[in-house]
């Protein structure tokens, strides 16, 4: 057999036998997923309000029943006075109260204005003001069909076309960020960690004075976890498509020929870790400070570049998560071909040769 | 022809001397061993002869190359087995010898011959994880590993400490059985009593070698008649022979004491110089020197040693 391919061998061997390891590789994407899917979302669906309706006509029954009849509103509680808004805010179960003036219908056919008040609980900021948006749409939206029954002269039509993800689903918007979280963390953390552990146990120095080239021992280390990290990419894809309903817009090969791209680029960011670090606990530590605060961070994946300090905008451009999650976007939500994502492939090209060549000249033929 | 040759080399880690201007020669085929203590800088000397440390001054010389600029042919050629238990644990006794003779690109049926003697002892054992051997039987698979290529130069740091006294004598005669087939065995112990098995022995301390010769060469350059001593309280008996003037040397070896005398050696004034001090049940036989009193007299002549 071949020097190469025994130690390639030998390498899954290490993968399949140890357990954590398997978790980590195949356990933790899926859960990942399936966490940012389910449980952090920042949609609103059955959010609590109350209604105060102290005018109780048809106008504002309809309006009612419009708002709790879209999904995103459950009826808590009916208040029948002012002084009771306090007190369910305080019992912390209720994040809206509506609040229609009195004798609305009857102000709003004789001034042709009339108010309705919209209180949230802002201990939650981003929230409350998703769901005031929210109501203040339905509102509106119930107030134009008024107009379009009586003629007005003069009016100014919005009309809202959401391109890309007509439904603002938060998945379209975290996907191509887990993506290029869970590979990052799997073929950088685990590269680095299982060099490190040869270092450790002391093989290192065996397999360093056998015939085997540096460079042989280094992609035997490394090309399991290209094969692996690539599965998770695709495991990736399927549970989008499949699970979330995400649609691929663009080339599905194209797609996955970038994860392969970034997927080298981790690996040699997970070899360079390893030859500056001694133990595991060091490589392992290093490689989640490292990549995956800068990963969720200034990727992009969670806040977006363009509202941060310039400063922080400028170390975006150093992120390799950053343009790579631009190109999935590119490719699974607009559908470009590579023309589109050319510019930042040839970042990501750029920066995995970079790394290769660093990582290798760092690499020891010796023991110091 | 010489295996190794070493001239002057010197290396240091930070503010720690490990190696102080070594200079030797091994011949081809011949058993080799260096004896001292932990930290006296066998694994250094060791990892300079594997290439896998450059030494600072000096030069060496391996099979005829430098082990600097020529490591890549030179680590086709040697096996070496570091100290440390360095097989995979994960991986069971087949899986890791099959690994070794693999990426040394031969197989385990191609040099069987070699290592039958050792492998014989845990191959019905093979299918176990390496983790889960006992301390013999992992030296004898890292032993069996660091054959398996069939290697010119065998460096062995350590490969019996830890090991139970049963399987350090097997081990030792395994050895002999290798350098039986051609090969140059290098190989450091901290027991003394495995230098009489080498050739030729390097006595090392502080990264210094004190003396190279034969084990038996060395044992009759101990030039003094010593003694052993014992008595019911050996801690006393310990203190007052190292107070007594004329004693030169006193350590404490299994039941008895080792002790050297300077000038003439009388028993009488001995035993009175005891009396006095109210050790009255000592005992006294005339031992032969082993490698171990030799170290200890090179090592109190190399420095003034104040116990």
């Amino acid at each position: 057999m071949n020097k190469f391919w025994g130690f390639v061998i030998k390498e899954f061997y290490h993968i399949f036998r140890d357990k954590r390891t398997m978790l980590v590789l195949f356990g933790m994407p899926v859960v990942m997923m399936l966490l940012f899917g389910f449980v952090v979302t920042n949609e609103i669906k059955d959010a609590r309000i109350a209604i105060l309706d102290m005018s109780n006509d048809n106008t504002t029954r309809e309006i009612t029943n419009k708002i709790l009849s879209s999904g995103y509103f459950q009826l808590q509680e009916r208040l029948s006075s002012d002084k009771e808004i306090d007190g369910v805010f305080k019992k912390g179960n209720v994040k809206e109260v509506i609040v229609f003036d009195r004798n609305f219908e009857k102000d709003l056919y004789r001034k042709g204005i009339s108010n309705v008040q919209l209180i949230t609980d802002a201990s939650d900021a981003n929230q409350a003001k998703m769901i005031a948006e929210y109501t203040s749409g339905i509102i509106r939206n119930y107030g134009l069909t008024l107009n379009q029954e009586q003629n007005l002269p003069f009016k100014i039509n919005t009309e809202y076309k959401m391109f890309y993800n007509p439904e603002l689903k938060g998945v379209y918007m975290f996907v191509p960020g887990i993506m290029a979280m869970i590979l990052m963390l799997v073929s950088a953390l685990m590269t680095s960690i299982s060099i490190v552990r040869e270092k450790e146990m002391g093989t290192m120095e065996v397999l360093l004075v056998s015939p085997l080239r540096p460079i042989q021992i280094v992609l035997g280390k490394v090309m399991p976890y290209v094969f692996l990290s690539f599965i998770n990419a695709v495991v990736i894809i399927l549970v989008s498509l499949y699970v979330f309903k995400l649609p691929i817009q663009g080339s599905i090969v194209l797609l996955l020929a970038e994860c392969f791209l970034f997927i080298v680029l981790a690996l040699s960011i997970g070899i360079l870790i390893s030859t500056v670090t001694a133990n595991q606990q060091v490589a392992m530590l290093f490689s989640m400070v490292a990549l995956m605060l800068p990963t969720m961070l200034l990727s992009g994946f969670i806040y977006p570049v363009e509202n941060m300090p310039l400063i922080l905008q400028g170390l975006c451009q150093l992120m390799p998560p950053k343009w790579f999650i631009e190109i999935v976007k590119g490719i699974m939500l607009k559908g470009g071909g590579l023309e589109k994502v050319w510019d930042e492939t040839l970042v990501l090209l750029g920066m995995t040769i970079l790394l290769l060549t660093l990582s290798a000249s760092k690499f020891k033929k010796r023991l110091e | 022809m010489q295996a190794i040759v070493a001239v002057n080399i010197s290396k240091h880690f930070g503010e720690t001397q490990a190696l102080k201007d070594i200079s030797f020669e091994v011949n081809s085929n011949e058993l080799f061993g260096f004896i001292g203590p932990d930290g006296a800088g066998k694994t250094t000397l060791f990892r300079i002869i594997a290439s896998l440390l450059l030494s600072e001054s000096g030069s060496v010389s391996v099979m005829g190359l430098n082990p600097a600029s020529e490591y890549k042919v030179l680590r086709t050629k040697l096996g070496y087995m570091p100290g440390r238990f360095s097989l995979y644990p994960d991986l069971t006794v087949e899986e890791n010898l099959k690994f070794y003779a693999t990426i040394f690109g031969t197989t385990i049926s191609e040099n069987y011959e070699l290592i039958k003697d050792i492998y014989s002892h845990i191959e019905p054992f093979k299918k176990r994880p390496a983790g889960k051997l006992s301390g013999g039987m992992k030296q004898k698979l890292a032993l069996s590993c660091a054959l398996i290529h069939k290697p010119e130069l065998l460096i062995l740091d350590e490969p019996t400490t830890g090991v139970d006294a049963v399987s350090r004598k097997e081990f030792w005669q395994m050895l002999k059985r290798l350098q039986g087939q051609g090969i140059t065995v290098l190989v450091s112990t901290p027991y003394m009593d495995e230098a009489a098995l080498c050739d030729r022995v390097a006595l090392i301390q502080k990264g210094s070698i004190l003396s190279i010769d034969t084990p038996q060469n060395i044992i009759d350059a101990y030039g003094k008649p010593l003694f052993g001593l014992r008595a019911g309280n050996m801690y006393n008996l310990l203190l007052k022979l190292k107070e007594y003037e004329n004693c030169s040397s006193a350590h404490l070896f299994g039941q008895y004491i080792h002790s050297s005398f300077k000038g003439k050696f009388s028993r009488e004034e001995l035993f009175s110089y005891l009396n006095s001090n109210r050790i009255n049940d000592a005992e006294i036989i005339e031992v032969t020197p082993g490698i171990e009193d030799c170290f200890m007299q090179l090592m109190e002549h190399n420095e003034p040693v104040s116990i």
